[in-house]
């Protein structure tokens, strides 16, 4: 076996503050790589391509360190790491389609994003004329008494679109089989070119429950390669408006997976909650989802006194009138015994696909990005986070229970040592080719943004990994052995996004 | 449990005051409503949605509809699972070239007389999506939309007017003859 090449391993307190450079690595290496996360010794963060090359974002949450592997040189293909682990396999076949490189000797070559509908092939590679539409061959299943429900892209609710293949043997699913992309818009390419203040409007615009997630991530990574100095009110103001956006989702989805188990009682109870939330972000900030706020060297509006008091007026609301719904979900034993036990995720599969956010926590995935890859405010707050074993629906509700509590307290945190001065710096010229991380906890897990800036400033390539890349294949695993009608339940319990994803 | 049972029978409602309808939009179905449709429907419409695309901002204020505080149902207007149930067709997001045959299958589902709502601005024309390689445009590359709902997204308030607008152009209707 090749020795594992030398990283340039990077704490996060040196790559929130300087560009970050990639490791060129050899195609052996690459692949000693790849049998390096097989072995669970790093965790993928992410892997996409770029003009003639590919690349991997590794973690080593041991040391609380990033790297970034760059395979270079590349004419139709790369070796595959998907071959290897698992969770790199949508990501492949996703940098397959869009650049025309092929993971080479994986398993499922079988296009991702691309339906044959776009009338060109790999878009951002030789983009040639698509030859057309084949059929999708979805994964063959054999067995007795076996029956398929195919279900969407159009679903039966308010919500978006993608295809799931279920494989049951009367009520119990066999398999369950994702086939997405069905939302791709062709961001990558959009950004390709685009100006700073064009690429946050984009990246603000990847899963719409996310956007404030996005555009700080985008910022970051910004802001890193240009090494702007950023106020820290304007650091603050973000810390809030992502808290906030954080209570609002999963107010909102602890609500819907009930209502998924026939509790509607418990939605609108919460969905008053959630559109309190939404309130007083536009009241405090002029946008209810606080959309087009966080742009790179700070935030577009400050928050005045009102603000303030509608946001404190709001936590104290929160306070009140939620543990009472924490104690009628936890008293009402007929919807627990439709969360308990149900979409069970083993510890295991979430550490091996680093899944992130409530997904992973609640299955024993001991990782939040606000406090081990810290980054302002979170580096002057008090954060505990919530971690749990079961990794049932009912561990994935609890989790998010615990976390409105700790949203609540950073909140109330950050009013409290509310920083004065601007809130928006200058974004100095590019003058160099530069690259920066952004990585941030969203309500679902971390989003990693991956910039590229020519010298002029625009935008060469900015890759954008949504938490759900690594969650949507494990749904896929919790559904097992369960009914087809607890799917909504598992479902909503992940929320995965499918925009985030297909971008 | 009995709680908030109770208190849900002695707290005044949540529910907020109708906002009026859109007159720009009530202009729009004007021309697109025709008579003999509107009467037999009367003032109850079953709406079916699809997201073509969107970055699920749409679907979150869409959803909202539902919470106490708008209450969609009080005017008659409910979603429905299947487009044969459907008068409404209520489009979102850029439409995607992914998604463009499930939106125009989706349509040819539902029974005439019916009438397609655009959502945001990318349903318009494919807001700042559009031009993209793995984009169709906006909801009428693909299907005849008759109303235009403007936002990014639309809050639930700017939704409301222009669904009040639809159901109640029979009555601005009835007024001008």
């Amino acid at each position: 076996m090749t020795e594992l090449p030398d990283l340039a391993w990077t704490r996060a307190r040196d790559f929130r503050a300087a560009p970050f450079g990639a490791t060129t690595v050899s195609a052996p290496q690459w692949t000693a790589l790849a049998q390096a996360l097989a072995a669970g010794r790093v965790t993928l963060m992410s892997l996409w391509a770029e003009h003639g090359a590919v690349c991997m974002a590794l973690h080593d949450s041991a040391a609380r360190r990033v790297a970034v592997a760059r395979l270079d040189g590349l004419g139709d293909g790369f070796p595959s790491v998907g071959l290897h682990h698992a969770p790199a396999q949508r990501l492949e076949r996703a940098a397959a389609d869009l650049f025309g490189l092929a993971p080479l000797g994986a398993e499922d070559a079988r296009p991702w994003l691309d339906h044959g509908r776009w009338g060109i092939l790999h878009p951002l590679g030789a983009a040639a004329p698509h030859p057309g539409h084949a059929p999708y061959p979805f994964l063959p299943v054999e067995g007795e008494s076996l029956h398929q429900v195919p279900v969407g892209p159009v679903h039966a609710g308010i919500i978006e679109p993608g295809h799931f293949r279920f494989t049951a043997q009367g009520e119990t699913v066999v398999r369950l089989e994702e086939r997405l992309g069905y939302t791709h818009k062709g961001i990558d390419r959009q950004m390709q070119g685009a100006s700073l203040a064009r690429g946050a409007e984009l990246a603000g615009r990847c899963s719409g429950d996310s956007t404030v997630a996005y555009s700080f991530a985008f910022a970051q990574a910004t802001e890193a390669a240009l090494v702007v100095k950023v106020p820290d009110r304007a650091f603050a103001l973000r810390g809030i408006m992502a808290e906030l956006e954080r209570l609002a989702n999963h107010l909102g989805d602890i609500g819907a997976i009930c209502n998924d188990a026939a509790f509607p009682m418990m939605l609108a109870q919460t969905s008053v909650l959630r559109e309190m939330v939404l309130r007083a972000a536009a009241r405090a900030f002029g946008h209810r989802f606080m959309r087009d706020r966080i742009v790179p060297g700070g935030v577009t509006v400050d928050l005045d006194a009102e603000g303030v008091t509608a946001i404190r007026a709001l936590v104290e609301t929160i306070r009140d009138g939620f543990p009472p719904l924490v104690a009628l979900y936890d008293t009402t034993a007929s919807l627990l015994d439709r969360t308990v036990g149900t979409g069970h995720l083993s510890p295991d599969l979430a550490q091996r696909f680093g899944a992130g956010g409530h997904v992973g926590r609640a299955s024993g995935r001991d990782y939040d990005t606000r406090r081990d890859l810290r980054y302002a405010p979170y580096d002057m707050l008090r954060l505990e986070v919530p971690l749990r074993e079961d990794g049932d629906v009912n561990a994935r509700i609890w989790l998010r229970i615990k976390e409105v509590e700790q949203s609540c307290s950073l909140i109330t945190q950050m009013l409290n040592a509310l920083p004065s001065g601007p809130v928006l710096a200058e974004v100095p010229p590019a003058g160099a080719a530069r690259t920066g991380l952004g990585l941030v906890e969203g309500f679902r897990g971390d989003i990693l943004v991956w910039l590229s800036l020519d010298p002029d400033g625009t935008i060469a390539r900015c890759h954008m990994r949504d938490p759900s890349w690594f969650q949507w294949p494990l749904l896929e695993a919790v559904i097992e052995g369960n009914i087809i009608a607890d799917f909504p339940l598992c479902n909503k319990s992940f929320n995965c996004s499918y925009s985030g994803h297909d971008l | 449990m009995r709680r908030f049972l109770l208190e849900g029978l002695m707290r005044r409602p949540l529910t907020e005051a109708a906002p009026a309808p859109d007159g720009d939009a009530s202009a729009e179905l004007a021309a697109a409503l025709e008579r003999r449709a509107r009467d037999r429907l009367g003032r109850s419409l079953a709406i079916r949605m699809v997201d073509a695309g969107s970055c699920n901002g749409c679907e979150l204020e869409i959803q909202a509809l539902g919470n106490p505080f708008y209450d969609l149902e009080r005017f008659g207007l409910h979603f429905v699972a299947s487009p044969r149930h459907a008068d409404v067709l209520m489009v979102t997001g850029p439409v995607t070239h992914n998604m463009a045959e499930a939106l125009r299958r989706t349509h040819d589902a539902m029974p005439a007389p019916k009438w397609v709502i655009a959502v945001g601005d990318c349903a318009k024309d494919g807001g700042c999506f559009a031009g993209s390689y793995a984009v169709a445009g906006g909801a009428d590359a693909v299907v005849p939309v008759d109303l235009h709902i403007a936002g990014c997204p639309p809050d639930p308030t700017a939704l409301l007017k222009g669904l009040r607008a639809l159901v109640e152009s029979r009555d601005i209707e009835a007024g001008q003859d």
